[in-house]
């Protein structure tokens, strides 16, 4: 009895000193790190600069959440002081909307950084046939209503079960898309780049564009829902997997993840390119979209190191052709590019959308 | 009695065959019953066996890195005391490794060879000289860890086409390169001290788990300091103090909703209250445990009122009878009697808490954090968001990482597990 009173007397003195520890540290009033939210699609990209940045400097290394692109963009716009962040990536451009958001909430000038490209790739395993698609097979494939094939202007549900019906050249595979849900940026980008841009191959569905703008983007942007389209999760590593483990399937991921990869998936040939490094730089593979960064100037001189942060990012080093950021799937600027987003960002010049 | 069992073995349903067959299927009926149990068993261990093997084996590489050995000079032309921290180290890892291949002079190919050793081979080397200038000038052969591409590549021969030579990231060159060195013994898998002692990093060769030990480390302290002294007042209060009343009702229905809530719920809460409102700093172990506080709270209460129900009423009523007031016979008599139950429905609750990452995704800690944490003011993340957060990286080398720190995980919760029965078994006490 005196045993068992006795240790856990001491038990509860331990936890009693841990108490007082806690009630002795003070809470820092300052932040000196830099805060970054945004993008998962820059995500890996941005955790490569903070981290050869946090060793090359005397700066700790920024700290980055993945919360996607609109995410991002809703923290970033919500204030000015240490509790808001000061960058924000993005997998696609800011907004009018965001940046009167913005705006109200007293933050008038973003500086916008484009650090480079991302391709969005179509890939099987590398035991199936490569496959060759132009955008409208793929939007004739996954689109849930395409244009009646009898040629009147109309709609059906889409009838297509195998990738020969789309297109008698391709192989008599089931159609099976294993894709990211709607949540995530490389689903928009997909939707709008390939399926829209199938889509707009129609020149009625194009012309709707200008009179019924919402009901344009529902054809276009819609995903069947009978199965043909597979929503797989944020996780590319498991859409890999899944493809590997069935040939017959196709995933739909960033091209970092290709490139990663390459020994179990292939690219498809997209309109005749095929998804290689040198053709998303070129703008030759067409599914592919610029990656960007947003730093709130009013920080710069808040927090410390976000001028040597963008150094860092904008440096030859990094996303140059030969940079680390190539080395892990980013595709890099032409000279002439990169050259206006770094003086942008050495100059902190804010942000202006050209009125549409 | 013999006239009766006469009377059975001869009577009229004890032995006709209709009684028979009822008796033949009920018997079987029961042997099926067994089976079925056992059945059930068998595939839950076979489920979990699979679990833990699966797991085991992608993740035992992660305590394994393949290095490469090189002899580092320690140019006096390049480092002296002055510049220790701006000299470029980079090259003298990368004239280490030129003098492996002397042959190798274009410069595409001379940047292939240097890519082989991993990128944070020349903050290494500032460390060393940094802790020990006296070696400058010296020549020491030292162990560095590989590209993550060839780390997989020694492991499971990973970019090794046939036809093509080498397959992926690795070039044909490369892997020419490596077989030679491969063959001249230079490299190696060694042990992976850099896995338990360095923070968080996007290359996998350098990537470790400290900063987010250190950082559950922390947040389970905030939790354990908040939640257990909370809990066990409340159901003291509960249990030995309160009326009966339609008020102590409503409380007590809310304490075991609470304790169902979605955890996610939690996390939202403390984005509001922590964050918004009382302005604590975002991705600090000190908010993330104050959540996973909320979230113990109700297990506490619950286990504990249940520990403090099991005493029997004889302990209070004898102290009472010998004098002592109502608080004396409660905190000095009856607590320490239900302690062992409380504390295990502590353990539990925290080892509950130690797995958790859906809460604290809305408070910031479900990010990129390279520095490992000091204390409970710096940002950092845990265990299980480390583990999250590598199972997304695209690079390969990270899913034996990620296995490797969920045997970690699953190491830390069996034994709380074990510490709250073996607790058990020794306090307990029985009436």
């Amino acid at each position: 009895m005196f045993n068992q009173s006795s240790s856990l007397r001491v038990f509860l003195t331990v936890l009693a000193v841990m108490l007082a520890s806690f009630s002795a540290s003070t809470q820092a009033a300052e932040r000196d790190y830099i805060s970054i939210v945004g993008s998962s699609t820059v995500y890996p990209f941005a955790t490569v600069v903070a981290e050869r940045f946090g060793t090359s400097t005397q700066y700790k290394a920024p700290i980055i959440e993945s919360t996607g692109s609109g995410g991002g963009l809703k923290l970033f716009c919500a204030g000015i002081g240490v509790s808001h962040p000061d960058v924000t990536n993005a997998s696609r451009r800011i907004k009018q909307s965001e940046i009167d958001k913005c705006a109200e909430n007293g933050i008038n000038d973003i500086v916008e950084i484009k650090i480079g490209y991302d391709g969005i790739v179509l890939a099987n395993s590398t035991s199936a046939k490569r496959m060759s698609l132009s955008r409208r097979d793929v939007f004739l494939a996954l689109a849930k209503n395409i244009p009646n094939p009898d040629g009147s202007e109309s709609l059906i549900q889409n009838p297509h079960m195998t990738w020969k019906d789309v297109n008698s050249e391709l192989p008599e595979i089931a159609i099976r898309v294993l894709g990211p849900p709607p949540t995530s940026g490389t689903r928009d980008a997909f939707a709008e780049l390939a399926l829209e841009a199938g889509c707009k191959t129609f020149d009625w569905l194009k012309a709707m564009r200008k009179t019924d703008k919402s009901q344009y983007k529902s054809i276009c942007h819609g995903v069947r829902e009978d199965g043909g389209w597979v929503e797989a999760g944020e996780n590319d590593n498991l859409i890999v997997q899944k493809l590997n483990a069935d040939p017959e399937s196709l995933g739909v991921f960033g091209f970092s993840f290709l490139d990663q990869n390459s020994d179990l998936v292939q690219g498809s040939v997209i309109d005749g390119v095929e998804p290689e490094f040198e053709n998303i730089a070129n703008g030759s593979y067409k599914i592919s979209r610029p990656l960007y960064f947003y730093v709130k100037t009013a920080h710069v001189n808040l927090i410390p190191g976000i001028k040597e942060y963008i150094t860092e990012f904008t440096s030859d080093r990094a996303w140059g052709e030969d940079g680390y950021l190539v080395d892990k799937g980013m595709i890099p600027m032409s000279d002439e590019e990169r050259n206006q987003f770094k003086t942008a960002g050495m100059e902190l010049t804010t942000v202006r959308l050209a009125s549409e | 009695m013999t006239s009766r069992l006469e009377a059975a073995s001869s009577g009229s349903h004890w032995d006709t065959a209709a009684f028979k067959r009822r008796l033949r299927r009920r018997r079987s009926a029961e042997k099926r019953f067994k089976w079925y149990g056992i059945g059930a068993v068998l595939l839950g261990i076979f489920f979990v066996f699979m679990l833990f093997s699966s797991i085991a084996i992608n993740g035992v590489g992660a305590f394994w890195q393949t290095q490469i050995q090189l002899d580092i000079y320690f140019d006096p032309a390049e480092i002296s005391e002055a510049n220790l921290y701006s000299a470029n180290y980079g090259k003298l890892v990368k004239q280490a490794m030129y003098s492996q291949f002397p042959e190798v002079a274009k410069r595409k190919e001379k940047r292939q060879l240097s890519r082989m050793v991993s990128v944070g081979a020349d903050v290494m080397l500032q460390d060393l000289v940094t802790s020990d200038p006296s070696i400058i000038g010296t020549t020491q052969s030292l162990w560095f860890p590989i590209d993550d591409s060839f780390d997989m590549l020694y492991k499971n021969d990973f970019g090794r086409d046939p036809d093509k030579g080498g397959a992926g990231l690795i070039s044909k060159n490369q892997l020419g390169w490596f077989d030679t060195l491969v063959e001249k013994g230079k490299i190696e898998s060694r042990f992976n001290k850099r896995y338990f002692t360095a923070g968080d990093s996007r290359e996998p060769e350098l990537a470790g788990l400290r900063g987010a030990l250190m950082g559950s480390f922390f947040t389970i302290l905030v939790t354990l300091a908040i939640s257990f002294p909370v809990g066990v007042a409340a159901a003291c209060y509960l249990e030995e103090f309160a009326p009966r009343n339609k008020f102590t009702d409503f409380i007590e229905i809310n304490i075991n909703n609470l304790a169902a809530v979605p955890s996610v719920v939690f996390g939202i809460l403390g984005l509001a209250v922590f964050i918004n409102f009382f302005g604590l700093p975002r991705s600090v172990p000190l908010v993330g445990g104050l959540v996973l506080s909320l979230m113990t709270i109700p297990t506490i209460i619950i286990a504990g009122r249940a520990a403090l129900r099991a005493v029997p009423p004889s302990i209070r009523e004898g102290a009472l009878a010998l004098g002592a007031s109502k608080t004396q016979a409660v905190i000095q008599e009856v607590v320490p009697l239900a302690m062992p139950g409380m504390l295990t429905g502590t353990i539990i609750g925290i080892a509950q808490a130690l797995g958790e990452t859906a809460p604290l995704l809305m408070i910031g800690m479900v990010a990129f954090i390279v520095d490992v944490p000091g204390g409970p003011l710096d940002p950092s993340t845990v265990l299980p968001v480390q583990i999250f957060l590598w199972a997304d990286s695209p690079e390969r080398a990270f899913l034996e990482k990620t296995s490797g720190a969920i045997l970690i995980l699953l190491a830390f919760l069996i034994a709380m597990n074990i510490v709250a029965v073996i607790m058990r078994r020794r306090f307990e006490r029985r009436w």
